[in-house]
């Protein structure tokens, strides 16, 4: 059976497809970014801007999302050292972190909302909230993903299959946590 | 154990796929698993049910097909949009008591159309046309039909997010559609949605539910093309047979990556836009909104939003998109061209380059669609400098198609007629193109009949001649009939005509004022005089569109009634879908792929008509493309 296991050259071909694929589909969701944030630029060069101070909970939520690739990136290297039991504990954690992410972001929108900065107010505001709400929605397709790979690949044998897969979750998930420190450095900067 | 049966052991072992007698296809990511040397796919594919074959099909022909049928139908009913309202501008006293029965009474108290029914039809008809036929059905078709044929793939990279992308479009349709029949109707805020109109609920009828549900089909069908898009260059760049380098691609092939890059980067901007339109709507957040004061509501809550910033999220998708339209067109056109010419294209290299020349300039142009906006008329001056740069690119075309038709040996089919027209139409309509280019000159023509008339005849029609073209060259290799070529000729010219009869005064109505998007230019004496054209233009749309029933009669017809094709190869060209059976299956060609040597437009060298791209060089033999 050991000659199933190794890829074939057909395979090979797929597989690069794919990673050339979610290459392509992450150029996407950077235009789309590119897109919220030089509006976000052009609004603010327009004058009557709110800037909006990060709250406590923004910073935490960075935090744990930066903490949520590192054990990502962990979980692969012991999936591919054949450490199962700890491949499984650390891509749950992985889990964890990005459902906490979410949680802090939505305490964060709290937070602001408290300050009296709300969703229909001043643009300012209004930016924040949507930007962070679309890389939220990011991250959930992420966690959608995560499961399916983690419920996938829990299995206690070698697939480069899922040495594949893994690699491509992983790379969607440090996308996204990029794509939030990115944004969070973005939202304290006055360009004008 | 044969290598077959390890596999259908790694499948049923490690990823839980399904198994059944064609596991060796597809697992249940869509990764194709196929063995190039088994000749038996036909037979499997035949014993799937209905519903794998033609509705959920992964097989890229048949979506192809369904993005083909499904354009058709939208054609149809955008077409039809046109018809009713060229008969509010041509005819506006005749009752069209038809409405009231479609579309409810209200529309057309006594048969005669409401202003608000008028925007509707206006705004659809803009929609459909430009997104749900020229995008999804002519690089939706294409793109799925010719990419693996051409590159020697069996499928999409993924056959099932392939499938998903028509489905999302199908999805997109069924809700645009539904929105017709809406108690406010469909939108009717013009397909370019410009705010405060589209971002206020009460600001008019078409602002109402219609917009909201021409909100979510357009996110719809930005993920349709996303997905469609990322598998097109994923294939084009990853699958390519052996041999097929990408300067032995066929042009149509070059049109299609290019095309499926600019949708790419440009519709995730488009979804930015309508999510904070979305915002707007729907959350009283102020993006595009300042402060407003309606008649009979009051001062709106809005405060401190810009609506031009919308225009310029709307126009950097916007202008590149109007390229997602044309392009396919050019790679098609080259494709037909050369094979009718039986001469090799003039300047493959340079054909390449004025694409991607295009393709480049397309993101640096947008604002020339704005110039009465208010823009700094220095930054103006730059986007007319940038605009007029794509005339260079775009003459290299014209020049090339025109050189490779000067004194072929020309055979005359539909195809070649429909491309021979697309030259045409698409030096006409690029002329006054340059007129616009210029602020200076587009200050005066923006939102009159003169900008109707060229962005039809050059991304319209033009287009639509592509597609033409296209469906009646590869036919045969989606049916294995021919379409009827004496109905072919008949359509190609009453629609090459009839399409000059219809925007060919626009330019003069144009030219003399008269506003573009006005229900009736009754009240204005200035216009009145051209009461007459306006007659004469709406005659010849409806005459056109008739011509447009001939040819989907032509097409149902010749599906099943047509001549069959006995040949592998009836065009006598050089492209390697043409090396697949006549009805090829699920995997394309039943032994191994081919090997490709040469490039695709080896006609009539050293003395031979065609020298297709599968037959090895010749020793001594040197390439020749310029």
């Amino acid at each position: 059976m050991i000659a199933a296991m190794a890829m074939t050259e057909e395979n090979k071909k797929q597989a690069g497809a794919q990673r050339f694929g979610l290459y392509l589909g992450l150029a996407t969701i950077a235009m789309l970014f590119t897109a919220l944030t030089s509006a976000y630029i052009v609004r603010m060069g327009a004058g009557n801007w709110l800037f909006v101070k990060m709250p406590l909970q923004f910073w935490i939520s960075t935090a744990t999302i930066i903490s949520s690739s590192v054990t990502f990136y962990y979980a692969k290297a012991a999936h591919r050292s054949g450490d199962v039991s700890k491949y499984r504990m650390l891509v749950w954690l992985t889990f964890v972190l990005g459902i906490a992410f979410i949680s802090f972001q939505y305490m964060g929108w709290l937070a602001i909302a408290k300050t009296g900065i709300y969703i229909d107010g001043n643009p300012g505001g209004s930016f924040i909230y949507v930007i962070s709400m679309v890389h939220v929605v990011h991250v959930m397709l992420g966690l959608v993903l995560l499961s399916i790979v983690a419920i996938r690949t829990s299995i206690n044998s070698y697939n480069p299959d899922h040495i594949h897969k893994i690699g491509l979750m992983a790379t969607y998930w440090h996308f996204v946590d990029f794509l939030w420190i990115y944004l969070f450095i973005f939202f304290q900067i006055k360009f004008f | 154990m044969d290598a077959k049966d390890l596999h259908h052991g790694h499948s049923e072992h490690h990823s839980g796929a399904v198994i059944t007698d064609h596991v060796h296809y597809q697992d249940t990511e869509g990764v194709i698993r196929f063995e190039a040397d088994h000749g038996h796919h036909d037979s499997d594919r035949n014993k799937k049910n209905f519903i794998h074959t033609y509705i959920f099909s992964t097989d890229h022909k048949m979506i192809g097909k369904q993005f083909l049928i499904t354009g058709i139908i939208w054609a149809i009913i955008g077409g039809g949009l046109s018809n009713i309202f060229r008969m509010q501008l041509g005819f506006p006293d005749v009752p069209l008591h038809f409405i009231g029965n479609i579309f409810g009474d209200k529309w057309a108290p006594g048969g005669k159309m409401t202003p608000d029914f008028y925007n509707m039809l206006i705004t659809m008809h803009g929609t459909i046309l430009v997104f749900f036929v020229l995008t999804a059905g002519l690089s939706g078709t294409f793109a799925n039909l010719l990419i693996p044929l051409q590159i020697g793939a069996r499928d999409m990279a993924s056959p099932v997010l392939n499938m998903l992308s028509y489905w999302f479009f199908f999805l997109a349709g069924a809700v645009m559609f539904t929105s017709f029949f809406m108690p406010s109707g469909a939108a009717g805020v013009s397909w370019v949605f410009y705010p405060p109109l589209s971002a206020i609920r009460e600001a008019a009828v078409g602002s109402e539910t219609g917009a909201d549900l021409w909100l979510v089909s357009m996110a719809l069908f930005i993920v349709s093309s996303l997905l469609g898009g990322l598998n097109y260059i994923t294939t084009i760049l990853n699958l390519r047979t052996k041999g097929m380098s990408m300067s032995k691609l066929p042009l149509t092939i070059w049109a299609l990556l290019i095309t499926a890059i600019l949708g790419l980067l440009s519709f995730p901007v488009l979804l930015g836009a309508a999510i904070l339109l979305i915002f707007d709507r729907s959350m009283g957040t102020s993006f595009y909104l300042d402060k407003i004061y309606m008649s009979g509501i009051g001062a709106m809550p809005h405060e401190g939003g810009n609506p031009i910033l919308y225009q310029h999220l709307f126009w950097f998708l916007g202008h590149p998109e109007v390229y997602i339209v044309i392009l396919p067109a050019f790679g098609i056109v080259s494709e037909v061209l050369a094979v009718n010419s039986r001469k090799p294209i003039f300047g493959y290299r340079a054909m390449i380059l004025s694409m991607l020349a295009i393709a480049a300039l397309a993101f640096f142009v947008w604002a020339h669609h704005m110039f009465v906006t208010g823009l700094n008329p220095f930054v103006g001056s730059v986007f007319v400098f940038l605009t007029l740069l794509i005339a260079i690119p775009s003459a290299i075309k014209v020049f090339n198609w025109i050189t490779t038709i000067w004194k072929a040996n020309i055979r005359y089919t539909p195809a070649m007629m429909f491309s021979v027209g697309f030259v045409s139409l698409f030096i006409s309509g690029g002329l006054t193109g340059i007129f616009l280019g210029n602020s200076s000159i587009d200050i005066q023509l923006h939102d009159t009949y003169f900008i109707v008339a060229h962005f039809h005849i050059v991304m319209g029609v033009a287009a639509f001649f592509g597609m033409f073209a296209g469906v009646y060259h590869w036919f045969p290799k989606m049916y294995g009939r021919f379409m009827n070529r004496t109905i072919g000729f008949i359509h190609f010219w009453v629609t090459f005509v009839g399409s000059y009869c219809i925007f060919w005064p626009m330019h003069y109505q144009g030219m003399a004022g008269v506003p573009r998007r006005y229900y009736s230019h009754g009240a204005f004496e200035s216009f009145n005089k051209f009461g007459a054209l306006s007659e004469f233009i709406t005659i010849a749309a409806i005459v056109v569109f008739l011509a447009q029933l001939l040819f989907v009669f032509n097409f149902l017809y010749s599906m099943y009634r047509g001549k069959k094709v006995t040949e592998l190869n009836p065009w006598k060209s050089n492209t390697i879908e043409w090396t697949t059976p006549i009805h090829p299956g699920h995997g394309n060609w039943d032994g191994p792929l081919p090997e490709v040597h040469r490039g695709p437009y080896d006609y009539g060298k050293d003395g031979e008509d065609f020298i297709p791209q599968t037959v090895p060089m010749r020793p001594g033999e040197t390439t020749h493309h310029g």
